[in-house]
Formats: structure tokens, C-alpha cells, sequence
């Protein structure tokens, strides 16, 4: 996926030019006001067909390996929980227009043999990008199927050789309150933060997603750089990182610092423990009608149960 | 010619009332939810429920303290409309959210607070709205006033409801606690001021400062709670 970023210019005829594609969408959303008067249901289906379109096809065939379909570009990119820019999941998209990328470096330091610091240019460049598709579950039991491009955050820390005193790894997010009002709140602990144990970094899930649908993150998504663990509720999975530190300590996390009765720091998919507010038994994917009961580990018990061997998982929740 | 028999206040409630199920209807068939859209119309129409709640318990402070009786009389819509848009968001939860599958809903209901203090308000509410009418008023008698006087409880409970449904911690002020932090607000200042010596003083000041321009067109106290 070299097309990614700027190192290769991206041909001007693959864009839709964002005027283009809103201008469609407030189109579309016209054309069906005008049609809509006269058959107000029969409209309703043909609204959210159109809008699915609008989006970029994603590489493969599409689907996870369970066989579900992707969600759309259109949900994945106006649905978003990013309290950086604000609570409002519809809202963030617009928030986050303009937030700059670009120069964008991640310092990787802490307890390694050699503390690098990457542009966003360098790690383009240095690791292949691949596409995974994985299923991503909020803690607030919705969830989507998202194709990904990035590459394994073993990949990275094995470049830089952590020490044998490293135990967790630390992830910061980028504090930059003037482009992103959310951070002016102080009823939050900014800057994000977030936290994995060692051996759950360097498995091969783990993934440091620079793009998705084959095109570079856009910043409601996290770009230019985001953590994507699919075994754990989405807040694990951090956005726009500037930092990641390897600690010999189990870091603090965002949430877990605001309710540890509510967020733990594992916080893997788990249908058995339950959240206060949310049911964790089921959940609902984005573009579907039922709920669908809520995998263990999100359906990737294969490759990470052997993790949590002998620890009681409604301790460590 | 005969006198437009509607005043503005009374225009403007119902039509404040509707005009989010109006959207509601518009947003539905347009395809303008959210792309969770059951979440959507649950968070909406009980946030709705919980605005009309805390305006039906404005009217009588504006009696009490600012003698104007007019509000009075829309109480009781406002009541009925925060009614009518819980029971849709009852329905919306009970019948869209978990399908009517009754032993998963009673399940999650036991296991969350949250949904248990929403369902204890809701159950509270149900008498209130089916005595609302004159004809319960009657038969009531000094009942009535008693009976309605659950919404001192029913209010509270529907905004740790509320505020249960935001992730953080209210406590601390950490998380998304700024809307329930203004509901709750509010609620407390709408049920402060109902007490007497509270009222009392209010009701004086005003009077003094409110003294000349509204001479002319004070109207007689009604006597409600």
C-alpha cells in the first residue's frame, strides 16, 4: 500500500473532491426531500443506499474472516467517539476538519536499547502497509467491521529493542488544545492516555493503523497514527499518538483514571463481565436491525486467550 | 368577530412539545440518525421527556413567586407530553433496543442501576398522567394534590437516570458531566424554591420589585401546588 501519504502523490482523478462528495450527499438528501413528500417511506432505504456508495471500496473482498461485511466508509467516518474534539459522535468529523497531520512525529522511548524518534513520512516507508480487517466493539455495545492499513506495533518495538526491565507499554496522545476544543474541558485528565502489557503489544494483532479503506486515517479516525487492538473495548485502541514508552509499571489509563470501578486496564471483550451501564452480553453492529451476542475477546479468543491463562478475568476486567 | 381562543404561551407549548417529534419522524425517513439510529431515538426523545419534566415544574414557582398564573394551566401539558415522550422511549428501549425479548430485558434491567432507577420513575409517572384529568382532580379531592406530589421524587430519579446513562463521574466532575451538572441544577433550584420560607422571601422581593410596572395587571393567586 505505498500510495499511502504523501511519498507518493495520490493521481488528482482517484479524489472525489470533498465539495463533490458533500454537494452529492446534500443532493441526494434534496432530491429525497422533494420525492419524499410524495412516498414518505418508500424513500427512507434509498437514502442510506446512496449515501453507502459515497464512499471509497476497500481492497479485498470486504468481509471479516467471520464473513461479516465492512461498515461503510459514510459510518465509519461520522461516528466517532473522540472527546478531543467532542462528545458528540456525529459531530467530530466536522471538528476535526483541519486538524493538521503533517509534521507528525512519534517519539518511541522509555526502557529500550534505542529511543528513535519517527516522522509519520519514516514509518511509511520503513513498514509495509497491510490491510486488516477487524471488528471494533465500543464499550457502549455498538460495534463495526473496519478495514485498516497499517502495520504490527511488534514490528516497531522490535526496532527499537525494549530492555528486559520492560514490562507495559505507555501510549500518549497529541495535547494540542487550540485545535482540539475538546481538550479545554477540565472535567478530563488530558492529555489521552492508554496502556498494554508487553507480550499483548507485540502480538500480532496489535496493529498501528495509518489508514483505512486504502486511504491515509482521516483525523476523526486518529491520523495520522492510531492504535488498534480488536480484542478490547475501543477505548484501548488510542488515537493520533505522539508517544509510546515501554515502563517497567503498569501505566495509567484516560479512563480508568476518571471511574477504575468502571474501566479497567485490561478491558478485554467480555460478554461475562459486566459494565455499569452498558450490557456486555450483546451489541449492536452499526447498519444492522438486532442486536448480536458479543464474542469473548471479540472473536479473537484464538490468538490472545493464551494471554490471560490463570488470571480471573472479572478482577482483571 | 370572536377572540383568537389561544394564547401565546399555550401556542408555544405545544408546539415546543411536537416539534421534536416532528423531527424525530423527519429525521427517521430522511435517513438523519445517527448511524446507530435506535440509540439515537432512545437518547432523544428521553432527554426530551426530561425537558418537558423540569418545565411542567416551572409553572408553579412562576405563580408563586412572580403571581403569574398563566403556566398553571399549561402544567398539565407539559406534564402529558414529558409522559408521552418516556412511554415512547420505554417502547423504543423494550420493543426496538432488545426486540420484546423479555428475559434478556429483564435481565439487563436487574443488572443496571441505571435502568432501574429509570423504570422506578417511569412506574411513578404512570399514575400521575392517567389522574391528570378534572374528573380525578374531583374524585381525588386533597388525594390529588398529595398523589402529584411524586414528582418531587419522580424528577430526581429521572436525572441520576440521566446522569448514570454519561460516562464519568459526577463526583469527581471527571467525564462527560456537564449537561446532567445543568439538569440537576436546575431541578435543584425548581424544588428549592418550593419551600416555604424560601418562597416566601422570593415572593416578597419580587412583589416589591416587580411593584409598579405589573400593578395593573396582577391577577388573582390560584391555589395549587
Amino acid at each position: 500500500m505505498s500510495h499511502l501519504y504523501k511519498s507518493v502523490p495520490v493521481r488528482s482523478y482517484e479524489i472525489t473532491p470533498k465539495e463533490t462528495y458533500l454537494s452529492r450527499r446534500d443532493f441526494i438528501k434534496a432530491a429525497s426531500l422533494t420525492a419524499g413528500a410524495a412516498m414518505l417511506t418508500a424513500c427512507a432505504p434509498s437514502v442510506a443506499d446512496a449515501v453507502e456508495e459515497a464512499g471509497p471500496v476497500p481492497t479485498s473482498d470486504g468481509t471479516d474472516e467471520l464473513g461479516d461485511k465492512v461498515n461503510s466508509y459514510e459510518d465509519i467516518t461520522n461516528y466517532n467517539n473522540y472527546y478531543e474534539f467532542t462528545v458528540d459522535k456525529q459531530a467530530v468529523a466536522e471538528s476535526a476538519r483541519g486538524f493538521s497531520t503533517t509534521p507528525w512525529t512519534l517519539e518511541v522511548g522509555g526502557l529500550v536499547t534505542t529511543p528513535k524518534i519517527f516522522g509519520i513520512e519514516d514509518l511509511l516507508k520503513l513498514f509495509p502497509q497491510e490491510e486488516r480487517i477487524y471488528r471494533l466493539r465500543c464499550v457502549e455495545a455498538w460495534s463495526m467491521v473496519i478495514p485498516w492499513e497499517g502495520f504490527s506495533l511488534a514490528s516497531l518495538l522490535n526496532m527499537v529493542t525494549p530492555t528486559s526491565d520492560a514490562k507495559y507499554v505507555r501510549f500518549e496522545t497529541v495535547y494540542r488544545p487550540d485545535e482540539m476544543p475538546g481538550q479545554k474541558s477540565p472535567f478530563y485528565p488530558w492529555p489521552y492516555q492508554e496502556g498494554l502489557r508487553l507480550d499483548e503489544a507485540m502480538n500480532d494483532l496489535t496493529l498501528l493503523a495509518t489508514g483505512l479503506y486504502g486511504e491515509p486515517n482521516v483525523p476523526q479516525n486518529g491520523a495520522p497514527i492510531r492504535l488498534v487492538v480488536p480484542w478490547k473495548y475501543g477505548f484501548k485502541s488510542i488515537k493520533s499518538i505522539v508517544k509510546i514508552e515501554l515502563t517497567a509499571e503498569e501505566p495509567e489509563t484516560m479512563w480508568s483514571t476518571i471511574a477504575s470501578n468502571e474501566y479497567g486496564f485490561y478491558a478485554n471483550v467480555n460478554p461475562s463481565v459486566d459494565h455499569p451501564r452498558w450490557s456486555q452480553a450483546s451489541e449492536r453492529r452499526i447498519g444492522e436491525f438486532e442486536r448480536r451476542p458479543t464474542l469473548p475477546f471479540n472473536g479473537y479468543g484464538e490468538q490472545v486467550a493464551s494471554l490471560y491463562e490463570g488470571m480471573d478475568l472479572s478482577l482483571y476486567y | 368577530m370572536k377572540k383568537f381562543p389561544y394564547t401565546p404561551l399555550q401556542i408555544a407549548v405545544h408546539v415546543y412539545a411536537w416539534s421534536v417529534f416532528v423531527m424525530l419522524v423527519f429525521d427517521f425517513f430522511m435517513g438523519n440518525l445517527s448511524p446507530n439510529p435506535i440509540q439515537d431515538l432512545e437518547q432523544r426523545t428521553g432527554r426530551h421527556a426530561l425537558t418537558l419534566l423540569v418545565l411542567s415544574l416551572l409553572c408553579t414557582p412562576l405563580n408563586s413567586i412572580f403571581k403569574w398564573s398563566e403556566p398553571l394551566k399549561r402544567r398539565r401539558a407539559l406534564g402529558l407530553y414529558s409522559f408521552m415522550y418516556a412511554t415512547i422511549h420505554m417502547i423504543i428501549f423494550a420493543d426496538l433496543d432488545f426486540g420484546l425479548a423479555w428475559s434478556l430485558l429483564i435481565q439487563e434491567v436487574a443488572a443496571k442501576p441505571r435502568l432501574i432507577v429509570g423504570v422506578i420513575a417511569f412506574v411513578l409517572f404512570i399514575p400521575l398522567a392517567v389522574t391528570s384529568f378534572d374528573i380525578w382532580k374531583v374524585r381525588l379531592g386533597k388525594n390529588w394534590k398529595r398523589l402529584h406530589r411524586l414528582v418531587y421524587l419522580i424528577a430526581p430519579l429521572v436525572l441520576l437516570h440521566y446522569l448514570w446513562s454519561k460516562k464519568g463521574d459526577i463526583l469527581s466532575l471527571q467525564g462527560e458531566v456537564i449537561k446532567p451538572l445543568i439538569y440537576g441544577l436546575v431541578i435543584g433550584i425548581f424544588l428549592l424554591i418550593r419551600i416555604p420560607p424560601i418562597r416566601k422571601a422570593l415572593a416578597s422581593f419580587s412583589s416589591r420589585v416587580l411593584a409598579l410596572p405589573f400593578k395593573k395587571n396582577q391577577q388573582p393567586r390560584v391555589n395549587t401546588p
